[in-house]
């Protein structure tokens, strides 16, 4: 196994991929939203519940692979309590991981996404919950796309 | 009596194949999206850049003439390549998918009114369902689809007979399906579609280099394929279509090349190939498309079906000690290619860890989003084969995905 694999398939990302948290809808959301990679076929569905500014709980669903299930699934175990503020930040830093492979200076478990950076192909696969995320929390029902379409 | 002789080693011949990635020599598995390309073909395209390039037709001087030769030499050797009538019924195109662009547009503009059917296959790429959804939307049409069987991925011939009604005006339909692996029985259907007045539309987009297609043994009224799957270089390819429909067919671009006289008010159109080549043809890559012709009738295309498909079932065995796989499309003769999933590892994590390993191969819905969610599936691994590919690569693709599933389930590495 070469090591950029074992960096990008981290512990973390196994684990929520093999026992996803907040699976499933939320029958309480008063928010959702829809990502889609075409190419792929990788669909996830982010339901919020927002009370005032604050997301007071958070469900995913959807298929995919295991890059973007586990990334949806820690997003749902981070961001729940969070200001809609304080998400968006969260998703800066967690972008700022996949898209460098810089390492957070705080502990966390976004640190396990830091070996999808070698992986261009496979940036769209760790931020397409988090699209959705994002799209549900300022309300707009469009379906949040992480890629171009394919040929 | 024939003898069977031993396949040769063609590795040699692709200067792609020459590398290494990930560490490990390179397997190309990848073989329904695009082939690699013989040195022979390479060759073709840069002798005629270094030596006869100048544009074709209406040209006096001596390049010219000479690219002109090529190009309808190159449009000579097609029709040959799949026992055409005549060089006009070759209409060079960028593609399969251009190629069903234009009958769509232009056969189905001029002949499909509000009412009528446009029959189709459940099994059939993208290429060979937007261009029909389009011209649908334009003239009224609808769409009806023969269905397939399930995971086997046969077609419902039984269906058939109920389908074809007397509405139905054209019948378009995949020669071997690039996610199941499915050879259609083409000649049976295109007989069986003619006998109700019903054109055909064959989609040969993955049979083209796999196998012998002889259009006037199909009995298809239109035949399209791509150069880059068969050998070639991409952005040529071509439609095959019958004299005497291309005749009454109007052009579907308009431009130089394909008029006989224009006026401030009207034109008036060349007969086929030139009707339907508005522009500057793609001369060069259809001079390396003669050439790929060239290098597969060296090999025999009844050799190249049988090292194929003998590939795609082997593999299809294989593939079947893997626990948990699903394996798509018939259990006994199939194209050179197999498509398989499991429940628990996405395609993409399983053709990211076989790149790993110099493996390539594609994970997805394969330009087949209907097909696979009839199945159930958001998309499925595929490995796929040419005539360069061994039974040894076969062992790589099982003992890598093998470690893959260990990984994931958390087996011993």
């Amino acid at each position: 196994m070469s090591s950029d694999l074992t960096d990008l398939y981290q512990q973390v990302i196994l684990d929520h991929n093999r026992r996803p948290r907040n699976r499933g809808r939320l029958p309480t959301a008063n928010r959702v939203a829809h990502g889609d990679n075409p190419t792929c076929g990788d669909q996830c569905s982010v339901y919020l519940r927002l009370e005032g500014d604050r997301i007071a709980d958070l469900s995913f669903d959807g298929s995919g692979c295991a890059i973007s299930q586990a990334s949806a699934s820690l997003m749902t175990t981070l961001l729940k309590g969070k200001t809609a503020a304080e998400a968006a930040e969260i998703y800066r830093q967690f972008h700022e991981i996949v898209t460098t492979g810089h390492e957070p200076e705080e502990i966390s478990d976004l640190a396990a996404f830091a070996g999808v950076h070698a992986f261009p192909a496979r940036i769209k696969c760790a931020t397409l919950g988090w699209h959705a995320m994002l799209n549900a929390l300022t309300d707009r029902p469009e379906t949040a796309v992480t890629e171009d379409s394919p040929p | 009596m024939t003898t069977e002789t031993a396949w040769p080693d063609v590795r040699g011949d692709f200067p792609t194949l020459d590398q290494e990635v990930n560490g490990r020599r390179l397997v190309y598995l990848d073989n329904a999206a695009t082939t690699q390309k013989p040195r022979a073909v390479l060759a073709a395209l840069m002798r005629f850049y270094e030596r006869d390039n100048a544009n074709v037709h209406r040209g006096l001087h001596a390049l010219s003439m000479r690219a002109t030769d090529d190009y309808e030499g190159a449009r000579a050797r097609v029709a040959r390549f799949i026992n055409a009538a005549a060089p006009e019924e070759i209409i060079f195109t960028r593609g399969t998918t251009e190629a069903i662009n234009l009958v769509a547009a232009s056969w189905g503009g001029a002949n499909l009114r509000a009412g009528d059917t446009i029959l189709l296959t459940e099994m059939e790429h993208h290429s060979n369902l937007v261009p029909w959804q389009l011209v649908a939307a334009r003239t009224g049409a609808r769409l009806r689809y023969i269905p397939v069987n399930g995971d086997e991925g046969l077609l419902d011939l039984a269906a058939l007979d109920r389908l074809l009604t007397p509405d139905v005006k054209i019948l378009a339909f995949t020669h071997l399906s690039n996610t199941l692996g499915t050879i259609n029985p083409a000649a049976e259907l295109c007989a069986r579609a003619r006998a109700a007045g019903v054109v055909t539309v064959l989609d040969a987009a993955q049979s083209i280099g796999h196998m012998p297609v002889d259009v006037r043994a199909l009995g298809c009224d239109f035949l399209a394929f791509s150069g880059h799957k068969m050998a070639g270089v991409t952005g040529i390819g071509a439609l095959y279509g019958r004299r005497a429909l291309l005749d009454a067919m109007p052009p579907w671009q308009g431009g130089g090349g394909m008029i006989s006289h224009v006026d401030f008010l009207e034109s008036r159109w060349k007969p086929s190939p030139e009707r339907f080549e508005a522009g500057t043809p793609n001369f060069a890559d259809a001079v390396a498309l003669g050439a790929a012709c060239d290098y597969l009738d060296g090999l025999g295309r009844a050799a190249i079906q049988r090292h194929d498909s003998g590939l795609a079932q082997l593999a299809y065995d294989q593939l079947g000690q893997l626990p948990g796989i699903r394996r798509l499309g018939p259990r006994g003769e199939r194209g050179g290619l197999v498509s398989f999933s499991f429940p628990d590892v996405h395609a993409h994590d399983i053709v990211t860890f076989a790149d790993q390993d110099g493996i390539a191969l594609r994970g997805g819905h394969h330009c087949n989003q209907p097909l696979m969610k009839k199945l159930g599936l958001t998309g499925t691994a595929r490995a796929s084969f040419y005539v360069y590919n061994t039974a040894e690569e076969i062992d790589l693709l099982v003992a890598s995905l093998r470690r893959t599933l260990q990984f994931f389930r958390g087996g011993p590495a």
